[in-house]
Formats: structure tokens, C-alpha cells, sequence
């Protein structure tokens, strides 16, 4: 088993897939191969858990070649606890969103399929790179499918929101090459675990933390750079819109654990009340802003700013738990953990009511809220599976979204019960307004003429919806092989960042 | 004094390049206009049979010629032979283009072929006279080929333009010349460097410095001295502006290497501070300008400006990694620089030069390939990994970082999100707009195979940029 590249499977084989897609297309139907291809990555995706020893916090399925011999760059691909399940929700995710394009996206398939399945490999890529290159190259070459994807089959306005997030990112990204660049000229290696044990001063530290919180903060995306989310997200088909909220702004929370703690920790230290300020005005401001959108998009991506807050505010409140016990690194992981549980099943909440806004839109193209009303009379499954979701976005306990807020919300009580004040707030607002689209969309009498000739959801979306909420109430009920998983990596992390590197 | 024999087996690369443009020029007069095809590959041959004797006869030593008025060192191998490639990629492109304005002629060859012998000079030159030399012989014949279509106003315009700020850019350079062998009483390269290490920079050298900088700088076309580079690449016939913008370039990049960092190495602190002005003018000029333009030429004349910046980055660290860093940005910029100009030749046709950018509205449409070739050289120039561009953006940044001029690097980076706009621009274009023009493309076999073997070689490089860095470095090295 181990001997098997498999993360090199998990890389490679969705984007020779999607290369494969692209070159049949004139000659067969494009679908089944891209799902198969999805399905495929998805089993092999699946032996990197059951293989998974979960005792250590070191690297795993490790693959090391030489790449650029000249600048020390090496094809360095491992995992650990902390990118393993991020990986197979990125198999998993790309499974449904091949599924969910199955009949609508009529123009150009092939590409828009291949366009998926290159970004799943490359995605892949960013969680299991070691070498910072590497690292890189996957980080900014996800950003050319997302572009197209969110161009070519984008809404009325994909140009605007599309180029907006190709610049936005980009822009947020390069400092962060400075400051790999940087941190190679001081260690001679670009390998991401040398990175971790280099020596380096404060104001090194600041400065590297500030570069890679820009590129990290446009990505996850925390206030005050969000603004490029809601419209992407109202512009980008429904797989787009997925695929951003499940995965890419997870690539975000991923880069603050794998590079900003464990490389400039004492900054981190010292920047932590810039990051949990950030982290609460996202939970608290732009839970406001969620309440009052008319978009039914446009409110979901508002929540994922909203819930990423919570990522961040987890991650970040390590420092406060420390100084609280007195540099003692016990109970401290209470946060992180998590915010970690929070990323996964944000994942899986707003990549379904993204499903869910989906599978109205193909029926209606209509994403206002006003448009809707009384949809359970005509579509009863489906406004089932909808409840179910934003009951769960809103972390009604039994699903996996009460599991990540909970913990969040005691480790900042610990923390200080202010930001625990501050931090709960989202148990109203997140409620307010997940259950109030619901009122609007779902319940009442029936809005208008066209609501009552929908039709209920067909047995593909059943499918997709149904596995989503299969994991959702599976993770609320039994996170622990989650959290198992994860446990020692995140332990040996908060060991790492409790040691000053001065 | 008579030249040992051995002299004229390391020129041999050169005697051979002479003897067949002046035996293409020959055989062209007794060709009729069906036959002329044969000129074409006599040219075409006589690349490949360069390449073959450059690599036969450079064996990784460094050895001089002529009284060291010439050297053979791997620097020159390896640059000779990235010009002879770029060059048979702007002869393949030129020839359906040609012939479908009734511009087939031989001369056409035969003067790509004396500036590609002006190319060879240059980066074969070991003193300032060979210099000179090869940089004239490249510009004469480069002036000619801009008048190519010499009853089309724009590129008489053009070439005149490019002759009068030639000359004065060459003025500028002979001056600072005159003076280096005034201050050290000899034109070797390697006599120079030795005469001028010994001694602290005075205000004379730094007089120096400053012309040869200025003189480089028009050639190169780095702002504040651009002024030409818009107008010809636009004006000029557009396999002319392929030929400019990426063979000679690499040409450039050596006489700044001769000049620069072999002769005047030693006043690399005085000629630092006015590369970093050079480069952060270009890089700013450059990109912002570019945003504003509607001709997909002119665009592009902006962009090399803007990469002339990143070459200039490279160059001024003044290290050897900062050298090979700049050599293998230009090999690779000459690459993308010859696709994109030669998609610009596969979208037009006879009366249609299709360079504005709304010619290439719903390229996807039209044919999935092509548009998927551009998007690859529009990303690899905006440096966006995995192309090839992103590792020659890296190994520049990473030099300039290895000198602890981080500022430069940060602000070279924002520069270049800037510049990313407009390459994206095009990308939109091309996927997002509708096909207003739906005439297909050409069919040529060649055109379209070398073109994809291009925009392959920019992927193919970006995912294996391994050995050709391991090149740059070790050239640079040894």
C-alpha cells in the first residue's frame, strides 16, 4: 500500500483526466469519462485515510524527486493530519459538482468538465505540496480554470466578477513569493519543513507574517478583503460557487496552519489581535450584512465570510489560551481543533446550499429571495434536504456545524469572555438569517405562478444533496474520526508555535 | 600578423552564416516567384546546419580568436543556438504571411539572415570594436527589414523612426565607448575589466558608465528611452516585429552582458542605482501604459518593455545567479514573444492583419486549440505558474532578494499584478466574447505545427524547468 504514489494519483490523475476529457470531447460524451475520472480519484482518495497512521504527526506517503536541481526545489509531496481530510473533501466535492453539471451546463461541456477536474488535481496539490515552489505553482495555477469557469459560464456580470477574483488573488499571492523567496535566500532550501525550523527575526517574522496573511486573508477571505467573494460567488455557475466556497477558501484557513503559525509564530504571537479583531468583525459585521441580501447567493457567500471567521478566530485563539495558562500549551487546542472541524464542515453546509440555491436556479434562473415562496408545496423533498442544511449552517446541534462553533465558542470563553460574547453572537445571526431565507424561500403559501409549476428534485440531485446530508449528520453525530485524525498533528503544531524561534 | 588557424575554426559558425545568406542572395535572383520557396529553406537549412557546427565547435571552454576581438565561450554557444531556434521560428511564421501579400521575396531572408549574423557578432564579441561590429550590422539590416513592405506608409514611417533614434542610441554608445578606451587605452573586454578592477570608480568612470548605460538602454528600450519601441513594433510588418521582439532581444541581452558585466563590472555599484531607476521605470511605464492600449502589437511592445524591467532586475544584482537568471528570462521571454506574434500572423490573413485585440473575440469559438495555445503565452508573460514564465519571474526575484534588495522585489511584484490585467484581458477575450469574425483559420501545416510546438515548449518548460536553469547557471559559472 504505501509503496503506491498515491498522492501523486490524487494530483495527477484528475488532470490528466480532465486533458483526457478535453481531447475526446468531439467523439464521446464527456460526462461519464469526467465522472469516472472523479470517481476514481475520489477510491483512491480514500485508501490515503485508511492508511493514515494517526500516532504521528509526521509527513505521510511521502514522494520526494528533484525538480530544479539550481534552486533546490524538490517534487516534495507528503501529508499530514491537517491536509488529509482536506483532500478527500476535495475528492469528494468534485464528485457532486461533476454531478451537478450534469444536464445544465449545455455550452461547451468537455471544457467545462476538464476545467473541474485540472482544479481538483491542482487543489490537491496546494494541501499535499512540501516544497514551497511546489507549493506555489499549484497555489496561482488554480487560479487559471477558476478564471475560465467562472467566465465562460458565469451570470451576467462574469466578466467584472471574474477578473476582479483573478487580480484580488493574484494580488494577494505574489508577496507571498517575496517572502518564500526571502525565506530561501536565508535557509538555502525552499523545502516547507525547513521553513518550519528556520530562525528568524522579529521583524523578519512581521514582515513574512503580514506577506502571507495577505495571501492567505484575500483567500480564506476575512474582512476587510472579502468583497471579491459575494461576487464571484453571484457570478460563477453552481459548481463554481461550490467549489469556492468548499474548498478554495479552505486553502486560506489550510495556509495560516501549514505556513503563518509554524514559520513566524513569536509574529503570529504578537499579531494575534489583529487576527481574532479581523476574525470578529467577520463574525459579527457580515453576519449584519448576510441578513439583509436579497441574492440567495449572495447571502450563502456572506455566511462562508461569516463562518471563515470562525476558522480564523479558532486558529488564532491558541495564543490567548496559552497566555491565559501561562505558556502552557494545555487546553490550548481547543480552537484550533475547532476550527478545523469548521472548515471540513463548512465545506460540506455551503457547497449543499449552494447545491440547493443550484437546483432552484436551473428550475427558475432566479436567485432573488422575492422570486420564491412556498416552495415545500411543490418540491417537499427537496425542501427537506434545504431545512436540513440551513439548520446545520445555523449549527443546530446533531450536525456537523454545531461541532466546529461549539468548540470555537469555548475556547474563546476560555480565551476571554468577551470574545466569547462577541463570538456567540453568530448562534443569533446565523440562525436569523439561514432560517429566515428558509421562511422566505421554502414555507409560506405559494409565491407566485411559477413556484407552483416546479417540479421536485430528480433522483441526481437526491443523490448529491442526500450524500451531503448523509455526512453532515454523520460528522454532528460522530466527529471523532475526525477529530482523530487530526489530533496529533495539531498537537505537535501548537507544541511547534510554543516555542519561540528568536 | 596572421590569424592562427585555429581563429577561423572557432569563427566558423560565422563564415558559414555569411557564405550561405550571400549564396541565398545568389541563387535567389535566378529563382521565378513559384521557385522561391527554395530560398526559404536554403535559410532554413542554413540554421539548422549553424546550430550543428555552433555545437560542434564549442566544447564548453572559453577560448578567444583574433587577437581577442572574439571569444567562443559557452555563453555564446548556448545563445547562438536560442537565436538560430527563434530565428527559423520567425522564418516559419514569415513565410505564408509573405506570400499572401505578394512580400515573398528573397531579400527577406537574406537580411533576417545578415541580423542574425550581427547577433552571432555581438554575442561572440570579446572588444568593444566587435561590438560595434555586430550591433550595426544587426540594426542596418533590422532597419531594412521594418521598410519590408516599403509602399505601406506605416512601416516607412516606422523605420524611420527606428533609423534616427538607432543611430542616436548607437551615437550614445560609441561616445561612452570613445571614452572607456579613453580612461583605460584598450578596446579588449578582458584588458578593460583588468584596468578598471585596480582602480576606485572617479567621476570620469561614472561619466562612462552613464553613456554605455543610456546606450544600452535605447537598444534594449527601457524607459526613459522606449519612445521607439511602440511605433515600429506596431508599424513594422508583423514577422518583422516577431523578429525584433524576440531574436534580437536575446542579442541585447548579450551585448549587456559584454558591455555591462565583463567590461565595466568593476562600476557595478555606480551602474546599480541607474538599472534599478531603468528597471522601475520599465516595469512601471510598461504595464500601465500596455492597459491602455487597443492594438494587440502595440500591447505587446508595452509588454517588452515591461520585461526588459525584469531582464534589467536580473542584470543589476550583479551576481552570477543574477546573470543566469536574466539569460534564461530572455531565452524564454524570445519563446513567448514568437508565439504571441505568431498567432497574430495565424489570425490574419491577405488585407487583415487581425492585431487589434477585438480580433481575437471568441477565439475559443473559432478553434479550442489556438485559444488554449494563446491563453498558456498570455499567462506564461504575465508569469503565472505552471508556464515557464513564473520560474524566469522567480530565478530574477530570487536574485534581487539574494542581494537584500527586497523592496525591489516587492515592488517588481506589484508591477506585474498590475500587468496581469491586461494578459487576462486578452484571455477574456477570447473565452468570454462572441466570435464576431468566423472566417476560418489558416490552414498551413507548418504555421499551425510550429505555433503549437511553441505554446507546447511554454508549457513543457514550465513544468520542467530543471535543465535549462541548470544551463543558465552553469554558462554562467564556468
Amino acid at each position: 500500500m504505501s509503496g503506491l504514489p498515491l498522492l501523486s494519483f490524487v494530483v495527477w490523475l484528475p488532470i490528466l483526466g480532465g486533458l483526457l476529457v478535453l481531447a475526446l470531447s468531439e467523439r464521446v460524451n464527456p460526462r461519464p469519462v469526467a465522472l469516472a475520472v472523479a470517481m476514481i480519484t475520489f477510491l483512491v482518495s480514500l485508501l490515503l485515510y485508511t492508511g493514515f497512521d494517526q500516532t504521528t504527526a509526521a509527513m505521510q506517503f511521502q514522494e520526494k524527486l528533484s525538480w530544479i536541481p539550481g534552486f533546490n526545489v524538490f517534487y516534495h509531496l507528503g501529508v499530514d493530519g491537517i491536509a488529509m481530510p482536506l483532500i478527500i473533501l476535495t475528492t469528494f466535492t468534485t464528485v457532486l459538482v461533476v454531478l451537478a453539471g450534469w444536464e445544465v451546463i449545455k455550452e461547451r461541456p468537455a471544457q467545462y468538465l476538464a476545467a473541474f477536474l485540472i482544479m481538483e488535481g491542482l487543489m490537491n496539490g496546494v494541501f499535499s505540496a512540501l516544497d514551497a515552489v511546489l507549493f506555489y505553482v499549484f497555489w496561482e495555477g488554480m487560479l487559471i480554470p477558476m478564471f475560465l469557469i467562472i467566465g465562460v459560464w458565469g451570470g451576467p456580470r462574469r466578466v467584472y466578477a471574474t477578473i476582479k477574483f483573478f487580480l484580488y488573488t493574484f494580488l494577494g499571492s505574489v508577496f507571498m513569493l517575496v517572502a518564500l523567496i526571502y525565506m530561501y535566500t536565508q535557509s538555502g532550501s525552499f523545502s516547507i519543513l525547513d521553513f518550519h525550523t528556520l530562525k528568524l527575526g522579529m521583524t523578519e517574522q512581521i514582515l513574512i507574517f503580514l506577506a502571507f496573511l495577505l495571501a492567505f486573508a484575500v483567500k480564506v477571505p476575512m474582512w476587510p478583503v472579502h468583497t471579491w467573494l459575494p461576487d464571484a460567488h453571484v457570478e460563477a455557475p453552481t459548481g463554481g460557487s461550490v467549489i469556492l466556497a468548499a474548498i478554495m477558501l479552505k486553502i486560506g484557513g489550510y495556509g495560516f496552519l501549514r505556513f503563518s503559525l509554524p514559520i513566524a509564530p513569536d509574529a503570529s504571537h504578537e499579531l494575534d489581535w489583529l487576527i481574532i479583531f479581523m476574525s470578529l468583525t467577520a463574525v459579527v459585521y457580515i453576519g449584519f450584512v448576510a441578513l439583509v441580501q436579497q441574492d440567495m447567493k449572495k447571502l450563502i457567500a456572506y455566511s462562508s465570510i461569516a463562518h471563515m471567521g470562525f476558522v480564523t478566530l479558532g486558529i488564532f485563539l491558541v495564543f490567548p489560551l496559552m497566555d491565559a495558562n501561562a505558556g502552557s500549551t494545555q487546553g490550548a487546542l481547543l480552537g484550533m481543533q475547532g476550527g478545523m472541524i469548521q472548515m471540513i464542515s463548512h465545506g460540506f453546509i455551503s457547497g449543499a446550499l449552494f447545491l440547493c440555491v443550484g437546483v432552484l436556479y436551473d428550475r427558475m434562473h432566479s436567485r432573488q429571495i422575492d422570486d420564491y415562496g412556498g416552495v415545500v408545496n411543490t418540491m417537499p423533498v427537496f425542501a427537506a434536504f434545504m431545512v436540513l442544511f440551513a439548520m446545520a449552517n445555523s449549527g443546530l446541534p446533531g450536525t456537523s456545524g454545531f461541532v466546529g462553533e461549539f468548540l470555537v465558542v469555548i475556547a474563546s470563553f476560555k480565551a476571554n469572555v468577551w470574545f466569547a460574547v462577541l463570538a456567540s453572537t453568530t448562534l443569533i445571526l446565523g440562525a436569523a438569517y439561514s432560517l429566515w431565507l428558509v421562511k422566505r424561500v421554502v414555507f409560506g403559501d405559494i409565491g407566485n405562478a411559477r413556484v407552483a409549476q416546479l417540479h421536485d428534485i430528480n433522483g441526481r440531485e437526491a443523490l448529491i444533496l442526500g450524500s451531503l446530508a448523509f455526512v453532515v449528520l454523520l460528522f454532528g453525530l460522530w466527529p471523532a474520526p475526525l477529530v482523530d485524525v487530526m489530533q496529533s498533528s495539531l498537537e505537535n503544531l501548537v507544541a511547534h508555535v510554543a516555542v519561540s524561534k528568536l | 600578423m596572421i590569424p592562427a588557424p585555429g581563429d577561423f575554426v572557432l569563427l566558423l559558425p560565422e563564415i558559414f552564416v555569411l557564405s550561405m545568406a550571400c549564396v541565398i542572395l545568389v541563387v535567389d535572383l535566378y529563382l521565378s516567384d513559384d521557385e522561391r520557396v527554395i530560398s526559404y529553406w536554403l535559410a532554413q537549412l542554413t540554421l539548422l546546419f549553424a546550430a550543428v557546427i555552433t555545437l560542434s565547435v564549442g566544447d564548453g571552454q572559453s577560448q578567444l580568436a583574433f587577437y581577442g576581438t572574439y571569444i567562443a565561450d559557452p555563453m555564446a554557444t548556448t545563445l547562438k543556438v536560442a537565436i538560430y531556434l527563434v530565428t527559423a521560428l520567425a522564418f516559419l511564421y514569415a513565410r505564408h504571411y509573405l506570400s499572401e501579400r505578394k512580400l515573398f521575396k528573397g531579400e527577406y531572408y537574406v537580411l533576417g539572415l545578415f541580423a542574425m549574423l550581427g547577433m552571432m557578432v555581438l554575442v561572440s564579441a570579446h572588444s568593444l570594436l566587435t561590438v560595434y561590429l555586430g550591433l550595426e550590422l544587426l540594426s542596418l539590416s533590422l532597419y531594412a527589414m521594418v521598410a519590408f513592405n516599403r509602399d505601406a506608409y506605416p512601416c516607412t514611417e516606422a523605420a524611420m523612426k527606428y533609423f534616427v533614434l538607432g543611430a542616436l542610441a548607437s551615437g550614445m554608445l560609441l561616445y561612452g565607448m570613445s571614452m572607456l578606451y579613453g580612461l583605460t587605452g584598450t578596446l579588449d573586454i578582458e584588458l578593460i575589466a583588468q584596468s578598471l578592477g585596480r582602480q576606485t570608480a572617479t567621476g570620469p568612470m561614472i561619466f562612462t558608465a552613464t553613456f554605455i548605460v543610456v546606450g544600452l538602454a535605447f537598444k534594449l528600450g527601457a524607459v526613459p528611452f522606449h519612445m521607439w519601441v511602440p511605433d515600429v513594433y506596431q508599424g513594422a510588418p508583423t514577422p518583422v516585429t516577431l523578429f525584433i521582439g524576440s531574436a534580437s532581444k536575446i542579442a541585447a541581452f548579450a551585448m549587456v552582458m559584454r558591455l555591462l558585466a565583463e567590461s565595466i563590472g568593476a562600476l557595478q555599484p555606480a551602474w546599480e542605482g541607474m538599472l534599478v531607476a531603468l528597471a522601475l521605470l520599465s516595469l512601471a511605464i510598461g504595464n500601465v501604459v500596455a492597459i491602455a492600449q487597443t492594438n494587440l502589437k502595440r500591447m505587446l511592445a508595452y509588454s517588452t518593455i515591461s520585461h526588459v524591467g525584469f531582464l534589467l532586475l536580473g542584470i543589476l544584482s550583479g551576481t552570477q545567479a543574477g546573470y543566469a537568471a536574466s539569460m534564461f528570462y530572455i531565452i524564454t521571454y524570445a519563446l513567448m514573444s514568437a508565439g504571441a506574434f505568431g498567432m497574430i500572423i495565424l489570425l490574419s490573413r491577405a488585407g487583415f492583419e487581425a492585431d487589434e485585440i477585438d480580433d481575437f473575440k471568441g477565439l475559443n469559438q473559432r478553434n479550442s486549440w489556438y485559444a488554449l495555445l494563446m491563453l498558456i503565452l498570455m499567462f506564461s508573460m504575465a508569469g503565472v505558474p505552471p508556464t515557464v514564465g513564473f520560474y524566469a519571474k522567480l530565478a530574477v526575484l530570487q536574485a534581487v532578494v539574494g542581494v537584500d534588495m527586497v523592496w525591489l522585489a516587492a515592488a517588481a511584484v506589484l508591477f506585474s499584478v498590475i500587468g496581469a490585467f491586461y494578459y487576462i484581458r486578452l484571455v477574456k477575450v477570447m473565452y468570454f466574447d462572441q466570435a464576431e469574425d468566423t472566417t476560418p483559420l489558416a490552414e498551413h501545416f507548418d504555421l499551425r505545427f510550429g505555433l503549437s510546438a511553441n505554446g507546447l515548449a511554454i508549457l513543457l518548460l514550465g513544468l520542467f524547468p530543471g535543465s535549462l536553469m541548470n544551463l543558465c547557471l552553469q554558462v554562467m559559472a564556468g
